[in-house]
């Protein structure tokens, strides 16, 4: 973990609600595996905010988040120039020694952003990712330019572009699969498949394993969605 | 140097409970032997995974808290954790100990009583988030009376009895521990508070309940530990709502003798450091 400043370099809003934040900085290094996040102080607010990281290149992260109360809306008027101070470096991150040559890659909603870091690490080590991007509707879909190198299909709940229906409609085989999203697309896609890693939510108080804020079960004891996870593996995760 | 309960400290200040684990995840970051000491996660008889998640909610200028006293259980804690913390932390640690029964609480304490590394027994007779035990003993002058006497029993070392602000009269509780054997009273636990959902309209916390922390507490802590102070003549150790160095002074000034910083650690894992920092140049 480092504690530091990232400066804002760019911002965007992929989608309405959805945003995107370039950041750059010394604290970036601290990242190391895609799946990690990091806990972002909030001008007038007290817990630090968890953001997955969504992409890295060199000193510059990127993350992508929703406005989905007060925290994020106030994240979301920050603009270029501003520094956020955080806590970088945080999770287990995804394992990619584990995948199979062509394993599913199955994001959800505002679930996809950290599995673009892990499709490039996948693809740089010559594997070659399916990937199923799941949305609500066509209005909604972003992101799904930046899975250079896989096959990707788009899935939308109301039929509005892609395949109608859920990412797990598209699930055929059991594959090696790498998730992030909803709770009950982690769920479905876990019962489709035997072998993978999920990444779950929660939420925390510190983010690096000193509350015991988010812990949860799993069969192999107990584990703290920040420090253990976010990522578990399917074999170990107890719904 | 501070006298805390007949043990010397190379400075007042202390991490409190339930935001700085068994040590070792804060020792990554900094060298924490810099502490006077601290006092590690709330330990009870059997190992417990606490409440269900969420355990946390955002507040202005604080946070609600339900974990309900997750910790891997006494014997665990002596077999494993505090082996590793010797690797780390060269100082005597403050033991919190929590119970469902005072029977419970005399097992936990005489159990670390053992532990060398052990300087204090911190009883914690004021979780807000469990049911049946924790601040239901800490809420009458009867029930904290019975277990500072249990516990003092139950070991030699220093007893510091850890209060609820949950209650009407603090100094009548606090008095009830002195005359029960208390070397120290260290207070105050979290108060207790809820938050709603707006958006499907129930508790925020699976448990309903949690603790309230943070700086919003702060004005309510320093009024108690003042009130405490000046009504026992064992030592007080003052938390609540503790956030940078400013504070540490004004706790002094209202009687503590040391004081333990909580919350503040999970905002800033280097909160301490910085203050103990401050402290020095000032």
């Amino acid at each position: 973990m480092l504690k530091g400043s990232l400066e804002i370099t760019q911002k965007r809003e992929l989608a309405p609600d959805v945003y995107e934040l370039h950041l750059c900085g010394p604290a970036a290094e601290a990242i190391t595996k895609p799946g990690q996040f990091m806990n972002i102080q909030i001008e007038g607010k007290y817990l630090r905010r968890p953001i997955s990281i969504a992409d890295k290149f060199a000193d510059e992260l990127t993350i992508v988040f929703k406005t989905v109360g007060e925290g994020t809306k106030i994240l979301s008027k920050m603009d270029k120039g501003e520094k956020l101070d955080v806590l970088s470096g945080l999770g287990n991150g995804y394992d990619i020694e584990k995948s199979s040559n062509t394993p599913y890659i199955v994001g959800g909603g505002l679930g996809i952003p950290p599995l673009v870091l892990l499709a490039k690490k996948l693809v740089k080590a010559g594997i070659k990712p399916n990937v199923i991007l799941g949305f609500n509707n066509r209005d909604e879909i972003f992101y799904e330019e930046m899975f250079r190198g896989c096959d990707v299909k788009i899935t939308t709940m109301d039929g509005s572009s892609g395949i109608k229906g859920f990412v797990t409609d598209t699930i055929n085989r059991d594959e090696y699969a790498f998730a992030c999203g909803p709770e009950p697309m982690l769920k479905a896609v876990h019962s489709k498949v035997t072998k993978g890693q999920f990444s779950f939510e929660e939420r925390m108080g510190c983010g690096f394993g000193a509350c015991m804020g988010c812990s949860c079960k799993t069969i192999t004891g107990y584990k703290r969605i920040c420090k253990e996870g976010p990522i578990l593996e399917h074999e170990e995760i107890l719904w | 140097m501070v006298d805390l309960c007949g043990i010397n400290i190379d400075n007042p200040i202390i991490p409190a409970s339930g935001t700085f684990g068994y040590g070792y995840e804060f020792a990554e970051l900094y060298d924490i032997n810099i502490l006077g000491t601290f006092s590690f996660k709330g330990t009870t008889a059997k190992p417990r995974f606490g409440n269900d998640t969420p355990r946390i909610a955002e507040c202005p200028s604080g946070m609600l808290n339900s974990v309900g006293l997750q910790n891997p259980g006494v014997d665990a804690v002596i077999e494993t954790e505090l082996p590793k913390l010797s690797k780390v932390f060269n100082k005597p640690v403050m033991a919190n100990i929590s119970g469902f029964s005072v029977e419970e609480y005399e097992e936990v304490a005489k159990k670390l009583t053992q532990c060398d590394q052990i300087g204090w027994m911190e009883v914690n007779i004021s979780c807000p988030n469990v049911h049946g035990g924790g601040m239901s003993f800490g809420t009458t002058a009867k029930g904290a009376a019975e277990v500072t006497a249990a516990v003092k029993r139950a070991t030699y070392k220093p007893v510091i009895m850890k209060l609820s602000p949950n209650v009407t009269n603090i100094t009548e509780i606090a008095k009830a521990c002195e005359d029960a054997g208390a070397d120290g009273i260290s207070l105050i636990n979290t108060l207790m508070g809820m938050r709603f959902d707006l958006k499907t309209e129930k508790p925020i916390l699976a448990n309903t309940t949690g603790g309230l922390s943070g700086p919003a507490i702060f004005p309510v802590a320093l009024r108690m530990v003042y009130e405490v102070a000046n009504t026992v003549n064992i030592p007080v150790i003052g938390m609540g709502g503790i956030s940078n160095a400013n504070d540490v002074k004004e706790m002094m000034l209202a009687g503590a003798t040391a004081v333990e910083i909580g919350a503040a650690n999970l905002i800033n894992p280097y909160i301490c450091k910085e203050i103990i920092e401050e402290l020095d140049n000032a």
